[in-house]
């Protein structure tokens, strides 16, 4: 899978979760929680949808290196090739 | 390890006078009255903590900024002096809307010295719950960033005319005479003030809270409010000299500013606020980091901690640690048990609300703990459980009868009025007991164990939404029919909120609806009180006088029996 593909899905998976709001633009190193304006609750939900999706298990303790679409595309990358 | 400050709560209890805890505070200078910014910061700026922190400020980068006692006497004279020069005077309303940031917490305490009212609203909110307040709130200031006035402020201005000024914390110029810059201000204003005479029925804080029926109200309290927050802070926080301190709460919410503020100056110690969100890491790493010796949190954090595959005392140095408490929800037994697993002490849990303005019910150091109940009354106030109908009142005094948890009038942060609201404040009143809205029971050895909610307002993240306010809002959609809300209840946020929605005739049942719906609900009210989960619906079970049977939604969603329904109007 490659990192473009991963990026659509994040931004698919997002817009499903907080309608209101255009996660298309966001910059690589943006903040995703704080630029949506979405809260703890529905990143969870989002992480957990993603884990789903891509088959992997993202632990709490991982949730606070993974908060810009740089971050969380890396890290999906990672897991889902090894 | 220090000695609790409330070693034995009995006796403590039945020796405790009010007035005789008003010896611990100091009153302003020459018998001027009770001022909760002189409690809280002046008159330790004159005294020993000088130059003691009084708040430690963890930026979202976790670099720290400092502030003394003195530093922050003169950032709230500035601010007091701001107002001053805007022609802001006593009982008027200011409003914050910001991130932990400092500008949020000089801005509070240095309106409680003008005598001005201060009133936090939380920043996750929408445009909707914004202007609700403001506009109930009569808000003559408003204290915000310039993004969030942009995208939430601005589209309200000319439906807000009582709304003077808006200063914003992070310009440099002043748009208008309205829009004004807010460290302009304070460069201008003068570091020196004196606190005018305040009486102790002064109002001083408005807290909105949601109800079942109509839109948020407006609790009102007062400066004596400051005796509970010192109180508790001594008895249930153990506030010791030299104590580091943390409250994860937002002030946004009554938690975040009666002990995020109040409760740890007034006590004299450090108060750390972190402006970041809950990341479990970074929230151990702070622990440790910060030798946090006293750590207030909620049940969603907690909760969030246990699905981590940490043990946290063996991975984290977590010895300055000697208390860790829980508000927002009732914490069950398995989290406080999961604390004295994990970090070798359990998480005291407490019950308090807006209107009662401080910790009312808790668990002590001193007292032995059971896993679920959120434990005794505080010293000087007296509690009971009660039978309430429309037309009686009767005092349960039968042990582990469920029942509506009441207070005796008369605790010194008790809420004054619901602002514009005199009717409802009243009717919170039977005789001289306050009905809290929880239903609990107490056993033989006085702890009290939460039941659940007498209304059908949800809690949420430890947050209160009233189902009204978002009904409404879901309402306004050109495709909704009717909408009823209730709480869902969720493992992590205790409940979430869910939509029942009926569309107009013709309008389709799918998916791109309900995106539709969800967008128009979270741009209007934000993401706090959006509906998280909507399910559409041909009917909503209503009474004959057609009052939405929300009780009757939620028994049916949960496959619990559905208990009365005589009352239901048959389509």
């Amino acid at each position: 899978m490659t990192q473009e593909e991963i990026k659509q899905a994040l931004v698919q998976r997002l817009k499903s979760i907080a309608p209101d709001t255009e996660p298309g633009q966001l910059q690589p190193d943006d903040n995703i929680r704080q630029t949506l304006g979405i809260d703890s609750f529905d990143y969870l939900q989002f992480i957990v949808a993603l884990d789903e999706q891509f088959g992997i298990e993202t632990p709490e303790e991982d949730y606070g290196r993974i908060q810009t679409m740089r971050e969380l595309t890396d890290y999906i990358a990672a897991r889902v090739k090894s | 390890m220090v000695s609790p400050n409330l070693t034995d709560y009995t006796s403590v209890a039945s020796g405790f006078s009010w007035d005789r805890e008003q010896a611990g505070l100091s009153g302003l200078p020459d018998k001027q009255g009770l001022n909760i910014a002189h409690e809280a910061i002046d008159r330790h700026a004159s005294g020993e903590l000088q130059n003691h922190t009084a708040f430690r400020f963890i930026h979202k980068d976790l670099s720290v900024m400092d502030c003394s006692y003195q530093d922050f006497k003169e950032l709230t004279n500035r601010f007091a002096n701001v107002l001053g020069n805007l022609g802001i005077s006593k009982g008027d309303r200011v409003f914050s809307f910001l991130g932990r940031i400092p500008e949020l917490y000089f801005a509070a305490l240095g309106t409680l010295k003008k005598v001005a009212v201060f009133c936090p609203l939380f920043n996750v909110f929408g445009p909707d719950p914004v202007f609700q307040r403001l506009s109930r709130g009569d808000a003559k200031v408003l204290v915000t960033t310039h993004d969030l006035f942009e995208k939430k402020v601005r589209p309200l201005l000319e439906r807000l005319p009582e709304l003077k000024y808006v200063l914003l914390t992070d310009v440099d110029h002043d748009e208008s005479e309205q829009i004004r810059s807010l460290p302009r201000l304070m460069e201008q204003a003068s570091e020196e003030f004196t606190i005018p005479p305040t009486d102790p029925e002064d109002p001083a804080l408005l807290h909105f809270t949601s109800g079942t029926t109509g839109m948020p109200k407006g609790a009102l309290h007062v400066h004596k409010a400051v005796l509970v927050h010192y109180v508790t802070g001594k008895y249930v926080l153990d506030f010791h000299p030299g104590d580091v301190y943390w409250c994860t709460a937002d002030p946004g919410w009554v938690t975040g500013t009666s002990y995020g503020i109040i409760a740890p100056l007034v006590n004299g110690v450090t108060n750390l606020v972190d402006e970041e969100e809950f990341d479990a890491t970074r929230w151990y790493s702070i622990l440790e980091r910060e030798k946090v010796n006293i750590w207030y949190t909620a049940p969603t954090g907690i909760r969030r901690l246990m699905r981590m595959n940490v043990i946290p005392r063996e991975k984290y140095n977590l010895e300055h640690l000697r208390l860790m408490l829980s508000v927002g929800e009732p914490l069950h037994a398995e989290a406080v048990v999961w604390g004295e697993k994990n970090f070798g002490m359990p998480f005291l849990d407490n019950w308090w609300q807006t209107e009662t303005g401080g910790i009312m019910i808790a668990n002590y150091r001193a007292m032995p703990v059971r896993p679920g109940s959120m434990g005794k009354p505080l010293p000087g106030v007296e509690a009971a459980i009660a039978e309430v109908t429309d037309d009686s009142f009767t005092l349960i005094d039968e042990l582990d009868k469920d029942g509506h948890l009441v207070l005796k009038r008369g605790w010194p942060s008790m809420f004054r009025t619901y602002l514009h609201d005199e009717e409802r404040y009243s009717k919170s009143f039977r005789g001289d007991w306050y009905i809290t809205g929880d239903l609990a029971r107490r056993d033989a050895d006085g702890y009290y164990w939460f039941v659940g909610r007498a209304d059908d307002i949800i809690k949420t993240s430890g947050h209160m939404v009233g189902p009204f306010e978002v009904e409404s809002a879901l309402m306004e959609h050109p495709a909704v029919a009717d909408a009823a809300v209730i709480g869902k209840p969720d493992p992590l946020i205790g409940e979430l909120v869910k939509a029942f929605v009926v569309l107009q005739p013709g309008q389709q049942q799918d998916e791109s609806m309900k995106t539709d719906i969800t967008a128009h609900a979270r741009r209007k009210l934000g993401p706090a009180v959006a509906p998280k989960e909507i399910t559409f619906i041909d009917n909503l079970p209503k009474t004959r006088s057609g009052k939405i049977l929300r009780r009757l939604l939620k028994a049916r969603e949960l496959g619990l029996p559905e208990g009365d329904t005589s009352t239901l109007e048959q389509p």
